[in-house]
């Protein structure tokens, strides 16, 4: 049984630090939806979507009633596009359109799963498929393109970074007039998981069953008014108050994961424990590693500091939960995130350090606005660093960065809400071309061959 | 099933009776009480029965709210299993 100030806490938790289930997100796979014409297909899709779906929204707002735990997002992930429309890849837009058009009908506000698995190569379909993703991406509102271009076992497929650089360039192109929107809705990943819950890198891998619901939780004025309560204690004791509050936030989160499974009649996937930060003032992950004893994010000490904050999630919320997965950590995207903001804006914080700090937290380079003018060699070079620390790391990593086209250093992009704003941030302007047209792969690192 | 009513704000008269008439009309049954005062502050948590009220407790909770605002408190009510579940290993 619980106490008066258990009761107390949980309330001040989400009153006062903004306690909520950030997403709950339902995988749906498409391939019963395969048929002969990408119109047929589509049409298939649509449907699908919005009957497995259908009360994702209301279900979300009862078990919100209930509980009295915000649930911020609906979201619905599906198999990697580029896997249904493999017999006619270069109609992958009707079919991009058609779950554009479930995600309005449904009310959601993400869907993922224009994606491309590419990470040993490049199938042809393959490659006419990810030249789809700029267009769609301008075309569409609330699809997200992702495509995985390295893992640990098969290593990284250079001639897919290539491209993936040249598809930002093109996806913020299309999208000028809106701060180039288009690339922070498509991600690189080395090492995608199959179970993610999280926008923009959702899909619905092949090895999940036909529904399934994943959840992500959130919480970092959870973590840090915890943190607060302890201003002397040591870095032992920090990460302990880092496991217990996660371990709070995550029973919440298994919690509704659970009831909505069983009420959307979908299996109960997985709980992502990950801090994910929102522009909102007390919901910052860089504003932990503050309290922790870093003047401004981005100073010496931060990866350190993010490296406690990292694991101690991770082993409070392990604890916590039956299922575990997704990315599972702490992210750390700049535009939404208020202290990174403000770091960026300070010039505090940089490229090579949020670089760092991707070694040791879950994915990447996120949500970080760049010159323009920037060579898509350039983003395809920094696509290949991540895929490079989260293949010789066996963890995930991602970029989603923004060219953001007539700007430079000084200039933000501005998109409101859960996306935020980002300084533009300086980039190297050293030459990384013949790096990235020399193709082939990067082999596989020795210590994948375990079998 | 059961449901947590945290009642707090600063302390008047009439609270507990304008909160328990409030239950009373919903069909819901009070089945503990405790409450405190720090000052001027006014704490109170419930535990009540709602297996057989009138509503569903998200439609009970969001009233439990409009209703406390009436009165200048602030009221939650909550499925006690959200506690259940953060505070018990």
């Amino acid at each position: 049984m619980f106490s008066n100030n258990d009761v107390l806490e949980t309330i001040a938790m989400v009153e006062k630090e903004h306690l909520d289930i950030r997403t709950i997100t339902m995988g749906i796979s498409l391939f019963s939806c395969i048929r002969d014409s990408a119109e047929e297909t589509a049409r298939k899709v649509y449907d699908l979507v919005c009957k497995k779906a259908e009360k994702i929204v209301q279900t979300a707002k009862d078990l919100s009633g209930e509980y009295g735990i915000p649930i911020v997002n609906k979201r619905v992930s599906v198999t990697p596009v580029s896997l249904i429309t493999a017999a006619f890849p270069e109609k992958s837009p009707v079919v991009g359109n058609a779950l554009d058009k479930a995600a309005k009908t449904l009310g959601i506000d993400f869907l993922g799963g224009y994606s491309a698995l590419v990470h040993k190569s490049t199938a042809d379909y393959e490659r006419i498929f990810i030249q789809t993703i700029p267009e769609v991406l301008a075309t569409t509102e609330r699809l997200c393109a992702s495509v995985n271009v390295g893992s640990t076992k098969s290593g990284i497929n250079m001639e897919a970074v290539k491209l993936l650089g040249e598809t930002f360039k093109k996806a913020a192109e299309l999208t000028k007039d809106k701060d180039g929107i288009g690339a922070a809705k498509l991600v690189a990943f080395c090492n995608a998981v199959e179970d993610n819950p999280f926008m923009a890198g959702a899909f619905h891998g092949v090895g999940e069953a036909d529904t399934v619901v994943n959840v992500g939780v959130s919480g970092p004025g959870v973590v840090k008014h915890a943190l607060e309560q302890i201003p002397n204690a040591d870095l032992t004791e920090v990460a302990e108050q880092i496991k217990r509050t996660a371990f709070k936030i995550t029973r919440a989160g298994q919690l509704v994961a659970k009831e909505a499974a069983k009420r959307l009649n979908a299996q109960f996937g997985i709980v992502d424990l990950s801090l994910a930060p929102t522009p909102a003032v007390g919901d910052s992950v860089a504003q932990i590693l503050e309290e922790m004893g870093i003047e401004t994010v981005g100073g010496h000490g931060t990866t350190a500091a993010l490296a406690l904050l990292n694991d101690a999630v991770k082993k409070g919320g392990v604890m916590a939960s039956s299922r575990v997965g997704g990315l599972s950590g702490a992210f750390i995207p700049v535009s939404e995130d208020i202290g990174m903001i403000r770091a960026a804006e300070k010039g505090a914080i940089t490229l090579d350090k949020l670089e760092a700090m991707t070694c040791v937290c879950s994915v990447g380079l996120d949500m970080i606005a760049i010159p323009g003018d920037t060579p898509a060699t350039t983003i395809s070079a920094m696509i290949a660093d991540e895929a490079a620390i989260g293949m010789i790391n066996n963890k995930t990593t991602a970029v989603r960065i923004i060219p953001a086209v007539g700007k430079g250093v000084g200039d933000t992009v501005n998109y409101g809400g859960l996306l935020g704003r980002a300084p533009i941030m300086p980039v190297h302007g050293c030459d990384s071309s013949k790096l990235i047209l020399r193709g082939g792969n990067i082999p596989a690192p020795i210590h994948s061959f375990k079998n | 099933m059961r449901a947590v009513v945290t009642v707090t704000g600063k302390d008047s008269t009439g609270i507990i009776a304008k909160v328990s008439n409030f239950l009373w009309e919903k069909g819901a049954n009070i089945e503990d009480i405790s409450q405190t005062i720090l000052g001027e502050y006014f704490a109170m948590i419930m535990i009540v029965d709602v297996s057989n009220a009138k509503e569903e407790l998200a439609v009970l909770a969001s009233e439990c709210a409009a209703m406390g605002k009436q009165i200048g408190m602030s009221i939650y009510m909550q499925h006690e299993d959200i506690f259940n579940a953060m505070h018990n290993v």
